[in-house]
């Protein structure tokens, strides 16, 4: 039973791996940005548990402006891949366009709410 | 003399013999310009839009053309206090507010308590006016902003029913809510509260996130998350959009229309909505801590881990391998979330659900364990005949609306659906709540009049095609009516067409006829200033709260303190200019419940508390001269509740005979005795109120009062108004000791 599971788990990620290697280099980029912004975020959480969450609203913008902009990079990402049928219509240069005003609009309200 | 009439006559035969060719020229050459079909329909639309924009806001004006323009019912002075305070002393100043004008001797922080939408729009509307060179007086641009909004509103009524059908169920959408009673109630020029804005907001919200899901872009979201903070920035009814979004991505998640734009939209949404909601004050942590919002940050959890799994399944292209991934996933996620939400809840850090939105979802809550929720008239549940006089037709037309989009399903019309389906729930729970579903109601129905309206003006234009085979080439009809043909089985279907339009006209038209005359008679009176009928049919009004909150500003110390019941503080602070000990804003039940242990207890256990507060003046509301039947003694049961809910001294049994409240001379001893009784009748016992009726009778309760004879050791009177309706007294100082 473990071995069949420990088996499918090799199986599993040998298939992911060959099937991502795939992806063009634009989105492994975004990809790299997410994991980036959630392992900062993820350290920020380690360091609120070790220190406490005394000012909460930096706290709270902190981690929330990493998880934001994992979250607009995905978006992006959505956007701009070309096998998505959705957004065959829409211009890559548009899709970025909007990443950066949002980014703009969320930091602009992170910076505020840092305190 | 008759030569120059002569030319003049034959200049003036002249012009009319040339007018005439004047006139064909003129008119040829406009049927030269010979606008297209299009844009004569979006002549007809602008032109329709305006008149609706105009429309809205006139509606709202009865109460400025019959009284003043004044500042109505009681929350609204509140704002207004706080909008004036806003221009004079700035933005920074307004931010950083504690008040120590009421709540005597604890103090109110207003910058951190209040919603400050409504206040910053009336602030940068006045600024605007002003920096223009209209100097307006900060009042009158109060008293207008709920109509100007109104207007606004019907605006986004028709871009949203442009979203969810088509231009003209738009059109009818915009018509439906410029004048439906159930908006105007709370929207009419001097209703200064946070409603006129935050209805606005809500349908903003809503339309630019069904616009986002609809077209998936980012800006769109951006937009949305926007108008969810000014939502949060107006009025604490911002919990049912972070509710109704998230149930709604639920729901499309498990019907199976997910898609990308969906994450695209929700997520934006969410993030930057959250994060802007923050900036409020009064919302504080809320997003992160509260019950409430618990639904919003499941669901934005849920869609990561849904839509990992899709672009794994994607990757995967294998069913086997994918089956064992997503075990393992799922069984993670749902033990991890488990767990967090269980130790949050557990811990107390994720706070349960607030008593005002609890009692939404168990009606009989506030009744038994928060009586001053309970005791607010807003908060009873509907009756039906209320739904039928702010709704009238659109009462019929929501479910035949509905079956139309059921019909037609797609992602915004699922929306509305659901919109349209909870805020009527609530809207049965609890009266106020009646605004809240009064946009989703009009767009419903406008639907169903506009399908309707569509489908017979198509029956009726396919019969001029049939007739005129070869001719016609007109744009419009044969879109339309290509598709619908006359069923030959069915002779009269044209005239049945025409029948049901000319009934549809009808139905229209008397709601018009019942929305003004609500509009009229139910909710355009200030109360502030109360009317009534004289014996010769012509209009009393009494201005007795104004007359006595002026005598307050002009005849007392600048450092008076009043007691009153909380339903007067807000008056209270902005007209009198004098500091209270409890107001509308009813933050500390402690306090609200000393003031109506007060007020329930005899004259010298009332004294001490008094005594205690610093009271210097006491203001009673009496309505037993006039017949006002919402005055003090008829709320005074709410008191000894809520008095009784802290002090357990305070028995309402006590208060009561045989269950029963009265006045007169078979009331309970206590009652006779008490602080209220004593106040509002003190020298009434003298006065003749009614022909053919003994002295002392009160006119509000129907009954002569039991106790006439009342003396009043440790107060004196004041002040009373004209009409009796406003009482004041003076507290004394306590004796000398000898």
């Amino acid at each position: 039973m473990v071995k069949s599971t420990t088996k499918d788990a090799r199986d599993l990620f040998h298939t992911l791996r060959s099937a991502y290697v795939a992806t063009p280099t634009n989105l492994k980029i975004i990809d790299l940005y997410v994991c980036f912004a959630v392992f900062t975020a993820l350290i920020q959480v380690a360091y609120m548990a070790l220190v406490g969450s005394f000012p909460f609203n930096s706290f709270l913008s902190g981690v929330l402006s990493c998880i934001g902009t994992a979250v607009l990079a995905v978006c992006l990402r959505i956007q701009v891949n070309k096998e998505n049928k959705e957004f065959k219509n829409l211009a890559p240069e548009r899709a970025f366009a909007d990443f950066v005003l949002c980014n703009l609009v969320l930091h602009l309200v992170i910076i505020n709410f840092l305190g | 003399m008759g030569g120059k009439s002569e030319p003049a006559k034959s200049e003036s035969m002249a012009t009319t013999t040339t007018s005439p060719d004047l006139i064909n020229s003129s008119f040829f050459s406009f049927k030269s310009l010979k606008l297209k079909t299009k844009q004569q329909e979006l002549l007809l639309r602008i032109a329709i839009l305006g008149l609706v924009y105009i429309l809205a806001f006139i509606a709202r004006l009865f109460s400025v053309l019959r009284y003043e323009s004044m500042i109505h019912e009681f929350d609204p002075y509140f704002n207004y206090r706080t909008t004036l305070f806003l221009t004079e002393k700035g933005f920074y100043e307004f931010w950083n507010w504690f008040d120590s004008e009421s709540w005597y001797p604890l103090g109110r922080i207003i910058g951190g308590t209040l919603y400050p939408g409504l206040m910053v729009t009336a602030a940068l509307i006045y600024w605007a006016l002003r920096f223009l060179r209209f100097f307006v007086h900060i009042r009158e641009v109060c008293v207008l902003t709920a109509p100007f909004f109104a207007s606004n509103t019907t605006l986004v009524a028709y871009f949203f029913g442009k979203e969810i059908w088509d231009t003209g169920a738009g059109l009818v959408a915009a018509v439906l809510i410029a004048i439906c009673p159930g908006y105007i109630s709370r929207s009419v020029a001097g209703s200064y509260d946070n409603e006129a804005v935050a209805i606005f907001a809500l349908l903003l919200t809503f339309y630019l996130f069904v616009k986002a899901v609809n077209t998936g872009s980012l800006a769109w979201a951006l937009g949305s998350a926007f108008g969810y903070f000014y939502m949060v920035s107006a009025w604490g009814g911002y919990v049912f959009i972070i509710n109704l979004v998230p149930l709604y991505v639920l729901v499309l998640l498990i019907t199976g229309r997910y898609s990308m734009r969906l994450y695209i939209a929700y997520n934006c949404m969410y993030i930057l909505g959250m994060l802007l909601a923050m900036q409020i004050r009064f919302v504080g942590f809320q997003h992160v801590q509260s019950g409430e919002h618990m639904g919003a940050m499941g669901v934005f959890l849920l869609m990561q881990v849904f839509y990992f799994l899709d672009w794994v399944k994607y990757q995967l292209n294998d069913t086997k391998l994918f089956q064992t991934f997503l075990r393992i996933t799922v069984t993670s996620a749902i033990l991890v979330g488990g767990i967090a939400l269980g130790v949050g809840t557990a811990s107390g850090y994720i706070s349960p659900w607030t008593g005002r939105f609890y009692s939404l979802l168990d009606p009989t809550y506030a009744k038994d364990h928060i009586p001053i929720i309970a005791s607010v008239s807003e908060h009873q549940p509907t009756a039906w005949s209320s739904f039928m006089f702010d709704y009238h037709i659109l009462l019929f037309l929501f479910p035949a609306g509905l079956y139309f989009c059921f019909k037609r399903l797609s992602d915004a019309t699922i929306f509305i659906v659901m919109y349209g389906l909870t805020s009527l729930y609530f809207a049965g729970v609890m009266v106020r709540l009646i605004l809240v579903a009064t946009p989703a109601v009009c767009l419903i129905s406008a639907i169903a009049v506009s399908a309707t309206v569509k489908n017979l003006t198509s029956l009726l234009r396919t019969k001029q095609k049939v007739s005129q085979t070869g001719s016609t080439k007109g744009a419009g009809s044969s879109k339309a009516s290509s598709k619908v043909t006359l069923d030959q089985s069915q002779p009269f279907q044209k005239n049945g067409a025409i029948a049901l339009l000319v009934g549809v006209f009808y139905l229209l038209s008397r709601y018009a006829i019942h929305c003004t005359w609500v509009t009229s008679e139910a909710y355009s009176s200030p109360s502030i200033v109360l009317a009534a009928r004289g014996a010769h049919g012509n209009r009393i009004l009494f201005d007795d709260y104004r007359e006595a909150y002026y005598w307050l500003r002009q005849n007392t110390p600048t450092d008076a303190k009043i007691m009153s019941w909380w339903d007067y503080g807000y008056q209270i602070t902005a007209m009198g200019n004098r500091t209270v000990i409890v107001d509308n804003n009813t933050w500390n039940n402690t306090h609200i419940a000393t003031v109506g242990r007060a007020m329930s207890s005899n004259e010298d256990e009332a004294y001490e508390i008094m005594r205690s507060l610093d009271v210097n003046y006491v203001l009673v509301v009496f309505g037993g001269v006039t017949g006002y039947s919402s005055d003090d003694i008829n709320k005074f049961l709410w008191m000894v509740r809520i008095g009784g809910g802290v002090f357990p001294v305070i028995k309402e049994p006590d208060y009561l005979v045989n269950g029963e409240f009265r006045v007169d001379k078979g009331a309970s001893p206590k009652m006779l005795n008490c602080l209220m009784y004593k106040l509002c009748y003190y020298r009434f016992g003298e006065l003749t109120t009614e022909y053919g009726k003994p002295p002392g009778y009160d006119r509000a309760r129907g009954g002569e009062i039991g106790n006439k004879d009342i003396k009043l050791e440790h107060l004196e009177e004041a002040y009373t108004t004209s009409n009796w309706i406003v009482r004041i007294y003076r507290v004394k100082p306590p004796t000398n000791r000898l």
